[in-house]
């Protein structure tokens, strides 16, 4: 096993398509670099516990914490993950249906919910309502009833099944 | 069910009235409405699902240090010795404060609440000090070298025990303590902080004339308001003088006035600035990181310091929801009309009061439920405890108060063997009558609550309980609600509008949007009221207190009333405006013009026009000379009638109006396993008027889903030493998805409030307010015995059937 040095590196990471270096500390969390270090702020710190979800995004379209993921896991050098944040979302299906559903009020959990709901839709298109509750629930959302949330999640996935499970890529 | 008020009001809306700028309310019901009354999206919607929202967390400049909170580990002590020393000395550590650095008490009626501890430590999890660094995990770091040498103090863990006559003082020098905002009423050396009451009628008189008498224990315990955004704030003090604050908080301008009061600044000197709240449902209007971050950067040279909460200090540290232990006491005559209400409630406002004295009289104004009682005696205690500090939760007290009123309206009920909904339909209160502070009430003031109970109960059907199987039921309950605002009686709010070169408009109000929509619904009311599209109407998302005009705080469901009033004044100026302008330039007098569609014409003739892009910066004649300058509109109101109560009878005039309505459930119910879901919601409110439906349904929606939480699930716990047990997301339960409803059902009833805004009543809190106690009601009907205390869990009714079967 690798022996990490203690301090301040750089090393290059791939978000939402484009290779950036960033200086880290081995302790750093993916959410700490996103925000601190590279200005993308969509993802939000909630809970930095796993419990919320409020920092989902996607590694390899796969919905992650990234309050739990060390950006040193991710780092290009040891094996180039895909890191999309909801920055990298443009006119997804998920979006236009968390307008059409009132799926949030604050909107501080909102870019975790469409990044779950956007892996979602790619893992597994044709997930049916309980299948889709079961991801549903690793995000908390304190205004909306989650009734909104569930229109607008399941629509977007009904949407994706229609067009032969091709997911709303950006 | 149509009532008389209803379809009076629907009779408005045929007949032809003046201008919505004689009266704001009513006269605006006769106009077709563009966009009051529409589904309007969030103006900020499209940044909040791209990231590009931004909150306080979202941008903080280079050059910030970040101050930890070093709590305390004991929920009562003494401290002997705060040690900073080891922890001075590491790495990036800039400052260390304690509680011996500042003498200032605050708090918003009582200032009885050291910042950081002085001499004892109250709750576990108190500030005691705070470590300034370059970074957070530098602070973090240092922060667990502070070493804190405690002695003991015997703990007061239940408001029972501190009120019990040989109890330890949690604040011995209560007496002494600065009264900041009156009325409060502290007991000296009792752990009672205040005392509130209701003293209506005579009691003596209504016991008499009862033939039935019931009685009821209920217990909530305190909550955690657990928005998504924890609370955090960030301070530069400047060489000019200046203090620039940036915050999460609900109330910027109190933020502003209490700096400048506990720091001896001009106000002005102080600037909050607020962006975008990621939820807050009371939380946020307790000021308490604002203070600490200040006190930070006064101590590194007026540096920018920010103070973020993680979400065990949000729990643990900031205050929560109070909890509340009632005893309720009814009196009625045979045939189920309620003579008299005997009441006493005990608060538990943690270590400090924070505003519980505030809510201890709000929970006073409504303490009878919206029912007619004619002798009433009412003892609201704000009692100290060992427990976190506690503030405003979404609903101002209104959800204990509830669950305790209409848990004995169940009782009494059954003990007069009368039907729940008849029993509640007999006592309605109604225009005429008087609320327990002896607000005479009007259909305007009050709302219609016997068209919200029918329809409520026409929704939810059904028989309280059936069998579905050899040992699974079906069970319904319904609660009512009322609630006014409970301000203080000179609350204000202002409005500016003024105009961009293209004729559209620019919006400033003090409201902060915390998710509930209040810009959105301004916008509404100013495209409303100057005849264009919302999409013309620019809003200011960030407050700032220096350049937009005051408004009180963003709580009590105020904003459509109060801004909103605001707002509609402000559009009127600027109309006059535009009309005086206009009238140069169309050569008639400002009387024979309207406007509409960003346009000023004859009303007799409207191809004879100007748009405002024409007036609203000076009117150009052909010559280039120009006249009548720029357009800003001014609005503001101010809460008018309002009283204190009077502390010995507690009569008053509490707020401007009422927002009533009817909530039902129905539960699946395992006997076996104890386990149950609400699988249907209904909430049937007066809403006055609906400015935006589809932002009022899923409001009112979101409000239920928290009140089943409430009601089955969350509690703030502590263990036998007073130590938080959850404090974090995993422990502290909330609903998840899947966890709501089947189906929630929202129906509005529109009895307007004459003086509001197209006559729209308050609506953002009340989604929550009686579902714990319709919870309550349903489950007592599905297990055939009356449930008394929050939350619901499968275990507290397994040992209620254990409890039941050993009598």
């Amino acid at each position: 096993m690798q022996r990490i040095k203690p301090g301040r590196a750089e090393h290059l990471i791939t978000v939402n398509g484009e290779q950036r270096r960033v200086s880290l500390r081995p302790a750093d969390t993916l959410l700490y670099t996103l925000r601190d270090e590279l200005g993308l702020t969509g993802a939000k710190p909630g809970c930095e516990n796993g419990d919320c979800g409020a920092c989902t995004v996607l590694v390899d379209d796969v919905p992650m914490k990234s309050c739990l993921l060390l950006t040193m896991e991710l780092v290009d050098e040891s094996r180039p993950r895909q890191i999309e944040t909801v920055e990298a979302l443009d006119r997804a299906a998920v979006q236009e249906q968390f307008l059409r559903h009132w799926a949030f009020q604050c909107g501080y959990c909102t870019s975790g919910f469409l990044m779950l709901a956007e892996g979602l839709c790619r893992q597994r298109p044709d997930a049916d309502a309980s299948e889709m509750l079961d991801w549903m629930r690793s995000n908390i959302c304190r205004c909306t009833s989650y009734a909104e949330l569930i229109h607008a999640v399941a629509d977007t996935l009904q949407r994706s099944a229609r067009e032969g499970a091709e997911p709303a890529h950006p | 069910m149509p009532t008389a008020q209803a379809s009076q009001s629907a009779k408005q809306e045929t007949e032809p009235t003046a201008p919505a700028a004689a009266n704001p309310g009513a006269g605006a019901f006769g106009r077709r409405m563009q966009a009051v009354g529409q589904s309007v999206a969030r103006k900020e919607a499209p940044n909040k699902v791209t990231g590009r929202a931004r909150y306080r967390g979202d941008v903080t400049p280079v050059g910030t240090l970040t101050a930890c909170i070093v709590p305390s580990g004991h929920a009562h002590a003494q401290l002997v010795r705060v040690d900073v020393d080891s922890a001075r000395r590491m790495p990036g550590v800039v400052a260390i404060l304690t509680g011996e650095d500042t003498d200032l008490l605050c708090g918003e009626v009582l200032e009885d609440r050291p910042p950081l501890a002085r001499g004892t430590v109250r709750y576990h999890g108190e500030p005691v000090a705070l470590v300034i660094a370059h970074g957070e995990a530098e602070a973090r770091a240092a922060a667990r070298r502070v070493a804190i040498q405690y002695a003991a103090l015997p703990l007061v863990a239940t408001v029972e025990a501190a009120v019990a006559s040989d109890a330890p003082l949690i604040h011995p020098a209560l007496g002494t303590y600065t009264r900041a905002q009156p009325p409060v009423v502290p007991q000296a050396h009792t752990n009672i902080a205040d005392h509130a009451k209701v003293r209506r009628g005579n009691p003596t008189e209504g016991w008499a004339a009862s033939d039935v008498v019931v009685a009821g224990h209920y217990s909530v315990p305190q909550v955690d308001h657990a928005a998504m955004e924890t609370r955090s704030a960030r301070v530069e003090i400047l060489h000019d003088g200046r203090v620039i604050v940036q915050s999460t908080t609900q109330a910027p301008f109190e933020v502003q006035k209490l700096l400048a009061k506990s720091f001896q600044l001009q106000q002005g000197q102080v600037i909050v600035d607020v962006p975008l709240v990621g939820g807050a449902f009371g939380g946020k209007a307790a000021v308490q990181l604002e203070v600490l971050a200040y006190l930070a950067s006064r101590a590194v040279g007026g540096r920018p310091v920010q103070v973020v909460n993680s979400r065990e200090e949000d729990m643990a540290t900031s205050p929560v929801g109070i909890g509340l232990v009632a005893d309720v006491k009814l009196g009625a005559t045979r045939d189920g009309q309620l003579q008299v209400a005997d009441l006493t409630f005990l608060l538990d406002t943690g270590a400090y009061t924070d505003s519980t004295p505030r809510v201890a009289r709000a929970i006073c104004s409504e303490c009878t439920g919206p029912y007619r009682v004619e002798h009433v005696r009412c003892d609201a205690y704000t009692v100290y405890t060992n427990h976190t500090y506690a503030t405003a939760f979404r609903g101002f007290g209104h959800f204990p108060l509830t669950f305790a009123i209409e848990r004995t309206m169940d009782r009494l009920a059954q003990a007069l063997g009368m039907d729940p909904v008849a029993l509640r339909r007999k006592n309605l209160i109604g225009p005429g009558d008087q609320t327990p502070t002896r607000m005479v009430l009007t259909r305007s003031t009050l709302g219609d609550p016997q068209a919200c109970l029918d329809r409520a109960a026409t929704l939810l059907g059904g028989p309280a309980a059936e069998a579905t199987g050899s040992h699974t039921v079906r069970a319904r309950g319904l609660a009512l609600f009322w609630k006014t605002s409970s301000s203080p009686p000179n609350a204000i709010s202002g409005a500016v509008v003024t105009f961009n070169q293209d004729g559209s408009v620019n919006l400033s109000t003090g409201t902060v949007e915390v998710g509930a929509g209040t810009k959105t619904t301004s916008a509404q009311i100013v495209a409303e009221q100057l005849g264009i599209d919302v999409e013309q109407v620019h809003i200011h998302t960030h407050i700032n207190t220096k350049v937009d005009p005051e408004h009180w705080k963003t709580v009590a469901s105020m904003s459509t009333f109060m801004a909103g009033r605001a707002v509609m004044e402000a559009a009127e100026d600027a109309k006059a405006q535009l009309k005086s302008v206009a009238a140069i330039a169309l050569k008639c007098a400002p009387g024979d013009l309207s406007v509409a569609q960003g346009r000023v014409f004859l009303t007799a003739d409207p191809n004879i026009y100007v748009t405002f892009s024409d007036v609203a910066h000076g009117y150009s004649y052909p010559g280039g000379d120009a006249v009548g300058g720029q357009i800003i509109g001014r609005g503001s109101y101010i809460m008018r009638h309002l009283t204190l109560l009077d502390e010995a009878t507690g009569e008053g005039h509490p707020g401007p109006s009422f927002t009533v309505g009817a909530q039902g459930v129905e539960i699946d119910l395992d006997r076996r396993t104890w386990r149950y879901r609400v699988v249907r919601a209904v909430t049937v409110v007066d809403a006055g008027r609906v400015i935006n439906p589809a932002g009022a349904r899923a409001m009112l929606q979101g409000g239920m889903c928290m009140g089943i939480g409430l009601a089955t699930r969350e509690g703030v716990l502590y263990d036998r030493d007073g130590q938080r047990l959850n404090s974090q997301l995993r422990s502290y339960k909330v609903m998840r998805a899947g966890e709501q409803p089947d189906a929630y059902g929202v129906e509005f009833v529109e009895t307007p409030q004459i003086d509001a805004p197209f006559g729209a009543r308050a609506l953002g809190e009340h989604g929550l307010l009686a579902m714990p106690a319709a919870v309550a009601a349903a489950v007592s009907h599905a297990i055939g015995q009356p449930v008394d205390h929050l939350p619901i869990t499968p275990e507290s009714l397994w040992q209620l059937s254990r409890t039941a079967a050993a009598q």
